[in-house]
């Protein structure tokens, strides 16, 4: 049985032109890039190259661009890292949002278990956060704002312009992670005014371990992996040259087909959402109607449990995330859904359906058929009636 | 985390589930902010001049794959016992018949020995039947934990 990937936002299938582009770069160009001799140069100038290139897809300058193996790294060194870079000037104050992702939760959670104060923001019923709450809470000791972009479970796209502006005019840092966002919203780091930005490669149908921080110049950061000075010193590490100019091509190819992609994803998200709105009772969808990823679609389904569904879906043949799994620490679902204030049997029952570039129209028809068989199944053993 | 080929089984094709029509005791566990709900239904038959045993024995759960698949595994495993025989069950019985369960999924076991524990119980008051110390005992500690989240979680379950 064919497979049905409806979990793009988890991960992308490497694009076979970047797997092409990135081949020579594992056993004839390997040289590392610190290395004085011709090899080692050959390999810098691609880098440097992409550097380039990454950063025009943002509107930011090659030398704000900083390599790092994923976005969880990147998001830990813009919070940890702009936090240890100021603690001295009295800043102590973080604030983010309560829908980021796990990794700048839990970089804010440490922050705290060493002395920093870490305030969240309310969203509401959509995933939005308050500006007003924002502003009431930016003070003299805040150094850093850092909100989500495109929100990874909800697909909730934050108008982080405005949120950059008022942070601007208060001077603090911005920080978003736009690991979800990046190729599907437009960013322009100048016009949105960010001062750090996380994206990510494998997110794009590049290959896993290569991520960018954009740090705008001027900005104090420490580093938190320490040695040979790569990357100006902010991340040591032999440089991942492969994975970097996967990243490069992902993101060249995303300069030329992103906009007619992202129509595509779109229209096919839309028929997931309505195929299943439609055809079965009950379900609503979380996160916004048009602010969202084109890719993301988040469903609530009210007398079946995630996991349950997640389960028997994989046995049809499909493939889906749930943020809602009754599983580790302690049982209670997602956190993203809890702050939107969804009631118990929502957030519990709930599935992430992202689509992405090798997603066909036949495929999402089918899998509504699937979605309709596998409800109808587990209706029948759940104890609610609708 | 891996379910066990058992499990799995229990989850597609889960055994007694259902309602059973006028039971003889039904008993409910888990809590929705938890993301778990049992409800198990009891059916007695009597057996020669005085054994009571557990003729029919059905189950409706919302929950993961592992609490679909204890659900099923206990209502195998009470089926034919005597009240006697049933309440001696316990968490590893389950997770032996279901050949493993992981570890963040123990919990799943503990819901469905509730659950019967509490149709027992709810029986055994029905029939106006001594309560052995054992069962009271556990009969509390299952309404302590219910009072705990609801306690905790009010104003979300509450929520409209």
């Amino acid at each position: 049985m064919k497979k049905i990937y409806l979990d793009y936002a988890a991960t992308t299938p490497v694009d076979p032109r970047v797997l092409k582009e990135m081949m020579s770069y594992f056993s004839k160009k390997f040289a590392n890039t610190i290395s004085l001799h011709e090899m080692g140069q050959i390999a810098s100038n691609a880098v440097e190259n992409s550097r380039k290139i990454i950063a025009s897809f943002i509107n930011a300058k090659a030398e704000e661009i900083y390599f790092t193996s994923s976005a969880s790294e990147s998001n830990n060194l813009a919070l940890k890292g702009v936090a240890f870079g100021n603690r001295e000037k009295e800043k102590n104050h973080i604030i983010i949002s309560s829908i980021e992702h796990d990794c700048v939760l839990e970089s804010s959670r440490w922050l705290q278990r060493q002395g920093f104060k870490v305030d969240e923001l309310d969203v509401d019923k959509y995933g939005f956060i308050k500006i007003n709450q924002l502003k009431k809470l930016i003070n003299k000791s805040t150094v850093l704002v850092s909100v989500i972009h495109g929100n990874n479970e909800i697909g909730t796209i934050q108008n982080i312009g405005v949120i950059g502006k008022i942070c601007r005019e208060k001077g603090v840092y911005f920080h978003t992670d736009a690991s979800q966002s990046l190729g599907k919203v437009k960013i322009d780091v100048e016009k949105m005014s960010i001062d750090l930005l996380t994206a990510s490669s494998h997110k794009i149908y590049g290959p896993k371990g290569a991520a960018i921080l954009y740090v705008k110049k001027g900005v104090i950061i420490e580093p938190i992996i320490h040695g040979g000075g790569h990357e100006k010193g902010l991340r040591s590490s032999t440089i991942n040259v492969p994975a970097i100019i996967g990243m490069k091509k992902a993101i060249e190819i995303l300069q030329k087909e992103g906009k007619k992609e992202n129509k595509k994803l779109e229209k096919l998200r839309d028929l997931l959402i309505k195929g299943i709105l439609e055809n079965i009772k009950g379900t609503r969808l979380n996160g916004h109607l048009i602010k969202r990823l084109s890719n993301n679609a988040n469903i609530s389904f009210p007398s079946i449990e995630g996991e349950s569904l997640l389960m028997e879906l994989n046995f049809e043949g499909v493939e889906v995330s749930t943020g809602s799994a009754c599983s580790s620490r302690n049982l209670m679902p997602s956190h993203v859904l809890m702050a939107l204030g969804a009631k118990p049997q929502t957030a519990h029952g709930s599935i992430r359906l992202s689509v992405g570039r090798f997603t066909t129209e036949e495929e999402v028809k089918k899998a509504i058929k699937v979605f309709i068989k596998v409800v109808n199944k587990l209706k029948q053993f759940s104890p609610f009636k609708i | 985390m891996i379910y066990s080929k058992k499990v799995l089984q229990h989850f597609r094709s889960p055994h007694n589930y259902g309602e059973i029509k006028n039971p003889d005791g039904v008993g409910e566990a888990g809590n929705i902010v938890c993301g778990d709900v049992m409800s198990l239904y009891l059916k007695m038959k009597k057996v020669g001049k005085k054994e009571l045993i557990i003729d029919e024995v059905k189950f409706k759960t919302y929950g993961c794959a592992a609490a679909i698949a204890t659900s099923s595994a206990i209502t195998d495993l009470v089926r034919g016992k005597t009240i006697e025989e049933a309440l001696k069950l316990s968490k590893n019985d389950i997770i032996e018949f279901l050949e493993d369960l992981p570890p963040i999924k123990i919990h799943c076991s503990i819901l469905a020995i509730d659950a019967l524990d509490e149709a027992i119980y709810k029986y055994l008051i029905d029939q106006k039947k001594p309560i052995s110390q054992d069962l009271q005992k556990k009969h509390e500690r299952i309404e302590q934990g219910r009072k705990l989240i609801e306690e905790r979680y009010k104003k979300w379950m509450t929520k409209k």
